[in-house]
């Protein structure tokens, strides 16, 4: 188990080592940072100074040992927009979205399971196709319409929610939902069709033989079984969420997040708020996948973790 | 029923795809579906002879005109107008290009990439297998679109920087799957029979294992497909993927939005768009998958068996 964990963390590893080399291409040899931050009007002089202050006048390998050391301290300088420490305006920003992406994501499952196995009592029947035609067209609805029909009917022909920010109870509603519809979609196809194959296999009949009543058959056996792969979507979910799936949510209902300030610290050319909001998420990313792997382990002994 | 796996059954037949036909009619969700595609793409081909209108035209005269149908609307604009007196009917009709191309475009290049490092690692197995596999396992776990965002942002937006982003994206999983099946076929006694008697790696690949990959691999680029349309709807909406002078539904419903008080039409008809096409695909895809997947065959031929013997219970 130790060297399982071990070994996970090196993977991880790797994968920050992955992204903060695409990173630094793309912001130090792709593309020109002091073109990107000047306005066009600067003159040579300021862009010298500019380039100098950055530190982008020396050689590319000294650049990069700079910005290795940088990742370690997690120290990305000052954002330009907000001009304070970078990674402070991250800290205040990523409660915001781990906020909205917990509540949206534990509803969906909460609806999802009990959905999904309802559907897979009677596979072909009523209940079972209105679940997947609505899971179809979950999947279907792209977000940023969802999210503005809603202000719409909700916010402004019936008035009951405000249409956006953040701050009290009401504020969450709408943008959860919108976040968690495509979610609740995948989560309840997946419960469904696992459910399905869960209840073919003859174990189950095994236990029903037995006299075992149908409740505990669904809960004792069949839903600890399909509970693993539901597990593994489900931190998937918050994981693509995480990785700027909110960015589209929090742009129509101005949530103050952290997908929103990255789509601000692009428009505002702030590169370095941006290196600092992508390096955050992908070291968070790493975690949550290594948690998921052992926590399936926990769940699902038969699970082989070479 | 007949099957439709067997080539002898399809040699018979007068025309290969009737049986296929006849099986998709019993699925009247699928039938819906298809036929919002084949209208999609019609609009998408004929748009310069079908739109009433140039969708950049603008007329301030008649801007902010309501539907059709509405008190003020006219039969001139049959989805109204935008704030800038452009007729939005047309631009639902053109927008359906930038959809398509990008969709097609991103699913042929990931696709063709995907399958070829996938064949590549289910056949050599070994260091390049590793190296592969540990390439999809990383890329996996990027956080993705705020990597995408950082690197339009640097390279500049436009449908060229789009589709090779998101072609860059999302190769991973036809690799993963390609492997995947490879893999089990490889184990299969036909093809170990075919290795057997000497036929060559070509033959190997291309007469025993591809038959495997075709249709797992068209329904994947199917829903792949819808995947890419909405991402670049949503990249459209955030300003980072078609640029203004193009039309596209998420540049539209974004252009929309400050209106969204006002003229509900805006957003409401360029995103319906988007959503009546991802669901068609998707209906269309799910018949597809069950259809051509013999496990799928099975599990669908076991259940009506069930419901039937029910059936025959509770009459008796």
């Amino acid at each position: 188990m130790a060297i399982f964990i071990l070994r996970r963390i090196a993977q991880g590893l790797l994968v920050i080592l992955g992204v903060s080399l695409v990173v630094f291409v793309a912001t130090r040899l792709i593309g020109d940072p002091v073109k990107v931050m000047l306005p066009l009007s600067a003159t040579d002089t300021q862009r010298a100074a500019f380039e100098h202050q950055l530190g982008l006048d020396l050689s590319l390998p000294r650049q990069l040992v700079d910005y290795v050391g940088s990742l370690i301290r997690f120290d990305f300088g000052d954002s330009l927009w907000q001009r304070r420490p970078a990674m402070e305006v991250v800290f205040e920003r990523l409660p915001n979205t781990l906020l909205l992406i917990t509540c949206s994501l534990g509803c969906a499952i909460m609806l999802a399971l009990p959905l999904g196995a309802i559907a897979a009592l009677r596979p072909g029947g009523i209940a079972d196709r209105v679940t997947v035609f609505g899971g179809l067209f979950g999947l279907s609805l792209p977000q940023f319409w969802l999210g503005l029909l809603l202000i719409l009917v909700f916010a402004v022909i019936f008035k009951v929610l405000p249409t956006s920010g953040g701050g009290s109870l009401a504020h969450y509603v709408l943008p959860a939902v919108t976040l968690g519809i495509p979610s609740l979609a995948r989560l309840m196809m997946l419960a469904r069709s696992s459910m399905i194959d869960e209840l073919n296999q003859q174990y189950i009949r095994t236990a029903r033989a037995k006299g075992l009543d149908f409740r505990q058959v669904m809960i004792g056996h069949a839903l600890r079984n399909i509970l693993s792969a539901f597990i593994t979507l489900a931190g998937w979910e918050f994981i693509s969420g995480l990785a700027g799936y909110t960015v589209v949510v929090e742009t129509v209902f101005a949530w103050p997040g952290l997908g929103l300030t990255a789509l601000q610290a692009i428009q505002r050319s702030d590169l370095f708020l941006l290196q600092a909001i992508v390096f955050t998420v992908a070291v968070l990313i790493v975690a949550i996948n290594v948690g998921l792997d052992v926590a399936q382990k926990l769940i699902d002994p038969r699970i082989n973790l070479a | 029923m007949t099957s439709l796996a067997s080539p002898a059954g399809a040699v018979r037949k007068p025309w290969p795809f009737a049986a296929l036909l006849a099986e998709l009619w019993n699925d009247k969700a699928a039938v819906a579906g298809l036929s919002v595609i084949v209208l999609l793409l019609l609009a998408a081909l004929l748009a310069p002879w079908i739109a009433p209108y140039d969708p950049a035209a603008q007329s301030i005269a008649s801007r902010l005109t309501p539907p059709a149908w509405l008190p003020r609307g006219n039969l001139e604009h049959l989805l109204g107008t935008d704030q800038l007196g452009r007729d939005v009917l047309s631009r639902v009709l053109y927008g359906s290009r930038a959809s398509l191309l990008v969709g097609v475009s991103v699913v042929t290049l990931a696709g063709s990439f995907g399958v070829v490092l996938g064949l590549l690692a289910g056949f050599n197995g070994g260091r390049v297998e590793a190296m592969i596999m540990r390439l999809v396992d990383v890329q996996v776990a990027f956080p993705g679109l705020l990597l995408i965002l950082l690197v339009i942002s640097v390279v500049g937006p436009g449908m060229g920087t789009l589709i090779v982003v998101l072609a860059c994206t999302n190769w991973m999983i036809y690799a993963r799957m390609v492997r995947a099946i490879v893999l089990g076929v490889r184990q299969s006694p036909y093809v170990e029979a075919a290795e057997m008697i000497g036929c060559t790696a070509g033959r190997v690949i291309f007469r025993h294992v591809l038959p495997n990959l075709t249709s797992p691999l068209i329904t994947l680029g199917i829903l792949e497909f819808t995947n890419i349309m909405l991402a670049e709807a949503a990249m459209s909406f955030l300003g980072l993927g078609i640029q203004p002078p193009a039309t596209s539904w998420g540049l539209d419903v974004a252009n929309g939005r400050d209106y969204v008080f006002v003229a509900w039409w805006l957003v409401t008809f360029p995103g319906l768009a988007i959503a009546a096409t991802v669901l068609a695909i998707n209906l269309f895809a799910n018949w597809l998958r069950v259809t051509t997947d013999p496990q799928e065959r099975e599990k669908r031929f076991a259940r009506a068996m069930a419901a039937e013997r029910r059936r025959r219970r509770r009459s008796r």
